[in-house]
């Protein structure tokens, strides 16, 4: 054949990434992460006391309108407000307070908000008056990322995981002062949920943090119910007020009306041998659990292992995290005895958790706090992860493009790495003319030591931690390639790409779950 | 046998990893006339630089009766894929692409081209004349019987039931047969059409074809399981491999499993049909012969 013997060239010149500083203006002292472990297992954080007052008979928690309920909070200078993304890039409801607020002249806040999306591109002009100088969130794309990355935000922005955010808000590193709670439904007294009114988005369950520890909780709903509502995914007992406003969100930003599984071929032949590998790691038996992104290579997993299952007879515990309609039907076909639903990715995720009492909700803290008594990625199976970049030691970079632009972010991605026995990164070996594997990652975001397996198109390579994986892969006839192979072949396609230039400066702080600093990403030049 | 476009360097990049036996790098039809020259250096550099592991590689040239035939070919020559597969394949136009050959290893000092030919028969003087192609060449390996310009050719329309090109069908499978090499079926237009496709591609391994052309990466698993042996004829084939251990150790000439005779034609049948088995992973190579337990 037309074999030819791939060598690594030596990086020659390049430098491995600076080291962390101590202290990071904007940030305070720098926990340097130690571990995905170290912190775990040694105590429970404390929960943050609530400087809020209890409701009095006969009080009314109806208020006219958002101004009304920034006066009531009494909104000012340098307060935390925070927001949850279930609305996703739907979302009117950060826009709608934070103009209320910019009018207000409130300046030096910082908004902790579960997710950022292109649709919250008015936050820029905020950051650049000062209104909002700090940000803390899970993942960010669109016009917010980008002026974060051009370090337009006074402070450095933190990016956090959906366990480390619940995490940070519960023990009091992320104090709220005012929780903004966008609510497709909810009655004059709080009880609110997702699954009814024209904006329905399905599970709640990144807010719930926000409603149990924030000073101050504003319900913002455009579907009033009559008391009281139900089902209440945030109850009465958490709420200070209720707004009603005309419209919370654009139902086609909110949710996709389907999730198909790709027909990229390669994104297929990438799934087959993903899934062949979660058969031979033994891990597929009765009970087994699972959860992957909604990205079309990662549904195309589910529909192997759907596959797989069937013709085995094996009956699934459960499938967790965001949740599409594909699991939706392996639920209904018996394939899994539960979903467990932090968030719905599609409409018929919406339709079935609120119908399917075998569908059942998950709050973030549930779904992947650290430091609670036992998280739901703790009992993960397996999971499928998505990467920018993979490097030598299994760094995942899922938050800076190539560019060194913030594109994203953990979002879960460390989360149920540090939890699965199977975590299992499925991407193309060469993206957009970009190899993914790296000799060195450009932001850290997932530790290598948390990684388990890498499945490409041109090659699976397993992290040389898992020699028992390695052995499980071979008994089957699966062939398992160095890393080091796999990025030799990348660059033997691609070249070596340049480095990036960075300047000193620090435009965002990459928190572990733990809230240790796992990276910082500085600006570009 | 897997079509990708011979001016696709994405397509090319993934060839191997789509699960073909063999892939076509295709500059004919794929490939528009503006791009003929772009596609034939894209393909020459990649037969140069690219691993496509244990896939094998095959060029469609474009035919040697145009003027891109010859380059292309004088190009393939540089780089000697496995297979170089020729359009509308009549005797005149392979013993063109002999000679030329021929001609190139003289200049060479006779050292010999590792190209193997396959002949694209899609005209109806090609299904006819098919022995004496198959005669016209030592290198041809393989026929590709093409069904859409064949029945263009006769003037007749394509259905999905394909009676108008049975006796096509038949006599290359059969003319295959005879000269001891490949035939490959034509492909299954109707990309969606899964279930279509695997009882055409069952349809073809029943007339005695070898394997089966596609146009999408998605057709080479439905392929691959059209294709497969019935696991109950695996395992009676690894019990007669056996059987025919057992014999052998035990010096005797002949035996029989299961109160019948077994004999040279049956254990030849045997010994393919586990070579098969253990190609699409059905049998581990391990475990041929000494469990003889399917995985």
């Amino acid at each position: 054949m037309h074999g030819i013997e791939f060598e690594i060239t030596p990086a020659s010149g390049k430098t491995r990434r600076q080291p962390l500083p101590e202290y990071i203006e904007g940030y305070g002292e720098v926990r340097a992460f130690e571990g995905a472990f170290a912190n775990v297992g040694v105590g429970i954080s404390d929960h943050r006391p609530r400087r809020s007052k209890s409701v009095r008979p006969g009080q009314t928690k109806l208020l006219a309108s958002i101004e009304e309920a920034l006066d009531r909070a009494k909104v000012q200078d340098g307060m935390t407000l925070s927001f949850h993304h279930h609305l996703r890039n739907g979302d009117h409801v950060l826009n709608l307070v934070m103009e209320a607020v910019a009018l207000r002249g409130v300046r030096d806040l910082t908004l902790a908000v579960s997710s950022i999306f292109p649709v919250h591109e008015p936050l820029v002009a905020l950051m650049d008056a000062g209104v909002v100088t700090g940000l803390a969130t899970n993942y960010m794309s669109g016009p917010v990322a980008k002026a974060v990355s051009q370090g337009r935000l006074k402070k450095p922005a933190v990016m956090m995981t959906h366990g480390g955010r619940p995490r940070a808000i519960e023990c009091g590193d992320l104090p709220v002062d005012i929780a903004f709670i966008a609510a497709p439904c909810s009655d004059p007294y709080g009880n609110c949920n997702g699954v009814s009114g024209k904006s329905a988005c399905g599970a709640l369950g990144y807010a719930v943090a926000d409603a149990q520890y924030a000073d101050v909780v504003v319900v913002v709903t455009d579907h009033l119910a009559a008391y009281p509502a139900s089902p209440a995914e945030i109850t009465q007992t958490m709420v200070d007020y209720v707004v009603e406003v005309p419209s919370i969100g654009d139902p086609q930003g909110i949710v996709s009306g389907t999730t198909r599984i790709t027909r990229d071929p390669v994104g297929l032949a990438i799934a087959h041998k993903a899934a062949q590998v979660i058969q031979a790691s033994g891990l597929l038996e009765d009970g087994f659990s699972f959860q992957t992104g909604a990205g079309g290579t990662s549904l195309a997993v589910a529909a192997e292992l759907k596959n797989m299952m069937k013709e085995a007879g094996i009956v699934g515990s459960f499938a967790a995290g965001g949740i599409t309609g594909y699991l939706v039907d392996m639920l209904e076909e018996g394939l899994f005895r539960n979903l467990l639903d932090v968030q719905c990715f599609d409409l018929r995720a919406v339709e079935s958790y609120r119908d399917n009492p075998r569908h059942l909700p998950m709050d973030a803290s549930m779904y992947a706090n650290p430091f609670s008594k036992g998280a739901v990625v703790n009992q993960l199976d397996v999971m499928i992860l998505g990467a920018t970049e993979i490097d030598l030691d299994f760094n995942v970079n899922v938050t800076t493009g190539s560019d060194g632009t913030i594109m994203g972010g953990s979002g879960g991605h460390s989360d149920t790495a540090a939890g699965a026995k199977l975590a299992m990164v499925v991407t193309q070996l060469v993206k957009a003319r970009l190899p993914i594997v790296r000799r060195h990652v450009t932001t850290i975001t997932t530790p290598g030591e948390t990684v388990d397996v890498l499945v490409t198109d041109h090659g699976i390579a397993v992290n040389p931690a898992r020699q028992d994986l390695i052995a499980s892969l071979e008994a089957s006839g699966l062939e398992v390639v160095s890393i080091e192979a796999l990025l030799a072949l990348a660059e033997s396609m691609t070249g070596i790409p340049d480095e990036i230039t960075f300047s000193d400066d620090i435009v965002a702080v990459v928190e572990y779950r733990d809230g240790t600093v796992v990276d910082v990403v500085r600006r570009t030049k | 046998m897997l079509f990708v476009p011979g001016n696709n360097p994405g397509m090319i990049q993934s060839a191997s990893v789509l699960g073909a036996d063999c892939v076509i790098l295709d500059l004919e039809d794929a490939v528009s006339l503006s791009e003929k020259d772009s596609a034939r250096k894209l393909v020459t550099k990649a037969l140069r630089s690219w691993s496509f592991k244990s896939t094998e590689v095959t060029v469609r040239i474009n035919p040697i009766t145009t003027v891109y035939g010859p380059l292309d070919l004088e190009a393939m020559l540089e780089v000697q894929p496995d297979i170089l597969l020729i359009p509308k394949a009549e005797v005149a136009s392979i013993q063109a692409v002999e000679s030329r050959i021929s001609a190139f290893e003289a200049a060479r000092g006779g050292e010999a081209v590792r190209t193997k030919l396959f002949a694209l028969i899609e005209s109806a003087a090609g299904v006819e004349y098919v022995h004496e192609i198959l005669e016209s060449s030592p290198r041809l390996e393989g026929v590709l019987f093409g069904g859409e310009d064949y029945t263009s050719d006769m003037g007749v329309a394509r259905t999905m039931g394909g009676m108008e090109i049975e006796y096509a069908r038949n006599k290359v499978a059969v003319a295959c047969k005879v000269h001891g090499v490949d035939a490959v079926d034509t492909p299954f237009t109707d990309v969606d059409n899964h279930e279509g496709l695997l009882a055409d591609a069952r349809k073809a391994k029943a007339m005695g074809f070898t394997g089966k052309a596609a146009i999408n990466p998605r057709q080479v698993g439905i392929i691959h399981k059209g294709f497969a042996p019935d696991p109950v004829e695996v395992r009676y084939a690894l019990r007669v491999l056996e059987a025919m251990e057992e014999a052998e150790a035990e010096g005797k000439g002949v035996f029989s499993l299961d109160g019948k005779m077994v004999d040279a034609p049956i254990i030849q049948r045997a010994r393919q049909m586990v070579a098969l088995a253990e190609k699409l992973g059905m049998v581990k190579a391990s475990n041929v012969s000494r469990e003889g337990g399917l995985v």
